[in-house]
């Protein structure tokens, strides 16, 4: 696109473009890794002996190229997207935009070359040492900057539900990230906590609850609250319930933290406290997800022939089990029995990859012929081939780690008559060998599917308009 | 003030705020703009047809 094109549309939609691109890119990434280190969990050998490829390392990696890469830039896309045709406004400024894209890709390289090094602060979901996190405060900044600017000159009276999740999550990520990396440096690549003990404790998952609360959660909302309307060419279902939720929904997640330190030394009145707000915090998650789903209510005959439409509705119905299982797991009881086995992992995933994977994806294949401007993607067999992989791969990863964790659990409780614990550790690790293996084969199939992605948005981005109707049908 | 007096007018606030959001939201008043709100997203096809115009255009001079 000449620059001077550009200058005159109404929207600054490269950037968008940008982002939506390396949304894909870093999703092969950062799942390809995901892959590689399950296989080292089954083969370890394949870590080659090499300090760079330990898992240990690049689980991190791993962590960060999907929390972060992935859905970062799939997040950055979206409501820059969102954003502007909701507020009938061009972005703030085409500049900070521009360096939110080529800052946040910086620290995603970075990211990728630090954490094979051993380069890290030891903190999960915030790993990346001092230098890094000073640069992705400056590119947070700049982003609610153009993110709050293009919401303040806005062409209309109302700011659409889907701006309030997005700029509660801008806010809030801005506040956790900056909270919790405080730390005081040694050298360019050490520092150490500002926190010590059960505080640290506390900050790091005050941040790593959180960013799962509102960087995983409330932004992707904003995402389902914009495109699933549009897909299902329908307002949502309840505007006035949409309003309930944000306001209990950002209410309510700041307090669930503690629920990742039960039985810890953190003091016993927190680790109630934390198990309480988690629990109560279901009845919001289940609030949004009905609103979004009841959207198709008198229309539910698209989902048979809008693969689109598909993947941001089972995107919620993951949304829906994984915020169920979630405050169940916040119980103490239940999670003496859940921590630090398979389970946890699983709980994850399928928040991960059902919800935030799937949501994406959906909006994805909703954006990418818009904003190339073509009329539709270039394959819907493929859009289908491909919802059906990452369904399948979603299922048996997560069905694998509870089946796994549960029985993992059983195991480390179980003691006998004298006192001794039944199985050594050794032999629960034993055990889990075959689901790691189904574990690993949901991983490829969701690989799979993010390869196919990627060539049918190749194909509709270079392709003709002729190309486009070489299929008669919608799948 | 101790601490069990703060956290509790702090519950009793955050609870009766939370009444005030519902009743607005749910208000005679808000429906007609909470209408308006919930089509926003239809609002800005033409402008967004000028936008996609443009990248046409130029997608066929490269």
């Amino acid at each position: 696109m000449s620059e001077i094109s550009q200058a005159q549309s109404q929207y600054n939609y490269k950037v968008v473009r940008q982002f939506a691109i390396m949304t894909v890119v870093w999703g092969i990434v950062g799942m390809s890794a995901g892959v590689f280190i399950a296989a080292q969990l089954i083969w370890p050998e394949l870590s080659f002996d090499l300090p760079w490829l330990t898992y240990s390392r690049l689980r991190p990696l791993h962590t960060n190229a999907v929390i972060f890469a992935f859905g970062g830039c799939a997040l950055f896309a979206t409501s820059y997207y969102i954003v502007q045709r909701t507020s009938q406004a061009r972005l703030f400024s085409d500049k900070l935009a521009a360096f939110t894209f080529w800052g946040w890709q910086a620290v995603i390289v970075l990211a990728a070359v630090t954490l094979p090094l051993g380069i890290t602060s030891s903190k999960e979901y915030a790993e990346l040492e001092w230098p890094i996190d000073i640069l992705i405060a400056l590119v947070w900044i700049a982003y609610a900057i153009v993110f709050f600017g293009t919401v303040i000159k806005r062409k209309v009276s109302h700011i659409y539900v889907a701006n309030w999740f997005l700029g509660a999550f801008i806010i809030t990520v801005a506040v956790l990230h900056i909270g919790n990396s405080m730390a005081i440096p040694v050298s360019m690549t050490k520092s150490y906590s500002l926190y010590a003990g059960a505080v640290d404790a506390m900050m790091q998952w005050w941040y790593g609850h959180n960013a799962v609360g509102f960087f995983l959660t409330a932004g992707f909302l904003g995402m389902m609250y914009y495109f699933v309307p549009k897909q299902a060419e329908r307002p949502v279902f309840s505007y006035r319930l949409s309003v309930v939720h944000f306001w209990a929904l950002v209410s309510l997640y700041i307090w669930a933290g503690p629920h990742h330190l039960h039985y810890t030394a953190l003091p016993d009145w927190t680790q109630s406290l934390g198990m309480v707000m988690s629990v109560i915090l279901f009845v919001p998650s289940w609030g949004g997800m009905i609103n979004g789903i009841m959207t198709l209510s008198g229309a539910w005959h698209k989902l048979r022939r809008d693969p689109v439409l598909r993947f941001l509705i089972v995107s919620l119905s993951f949304y829906g089990m994984s915020t169920f299982e979630g405050p169940m797991m916040a119980i103490k009881t239940v999670n003496a029995l859940s921590h630090y086995t398979d389970w946890t992992v699983g709980h994850v995933h399928s928040g991960a990859l059902g919800w935030v994977a799937m949501v994406s994806i959906g909006s994805l294949y909703h954006l990418i012929p818009v904003l190339f401007g073509k009329a539709r993607m270039y394959s819907y067999t493929l859009v289908n081939i491909h919802f059906w992989l990452a369904t399948i791969g979603v299922v048996l990863y997560i069905v694998a780690m509870w089946i796994s964790g549960v029985m993992q659990g059983m195991m480390w409780r179980s003691i006998n008559a004298d006192g001794t614990l039944t199985y050594s550790f050794v032999e629960s690790l034993e055990a889990s060998y075959p689901f790691y293996f189904v574990r690993f084969l949901g991983g490829l199939c969701v690989v799979a599917g993010m390869l196919i992605m990627a060539y049918n948005v190749y194909r509709t981005v270079r392709g003709t308009e002729e190309h486009m109707y070489l299929e008669t049908k919608p799948a | 003030m101790d601490h069990g007096l703060i956290g509790s007018i702090s519950t009793v606030l955050v609870f009766v705020t939370f009444i005030a959001i519902v009743w607005w939201a749910y208000s005679r008043q808000s429906k007609k703009n909470f209408e308006e709100a919930a089509n926003l997203i239809f609002d800005d096809e033409e402008q967004h047809k000028a936008s996609t115009q443009q990248t046409r255009e130029s997608s066929t001079n490269e």
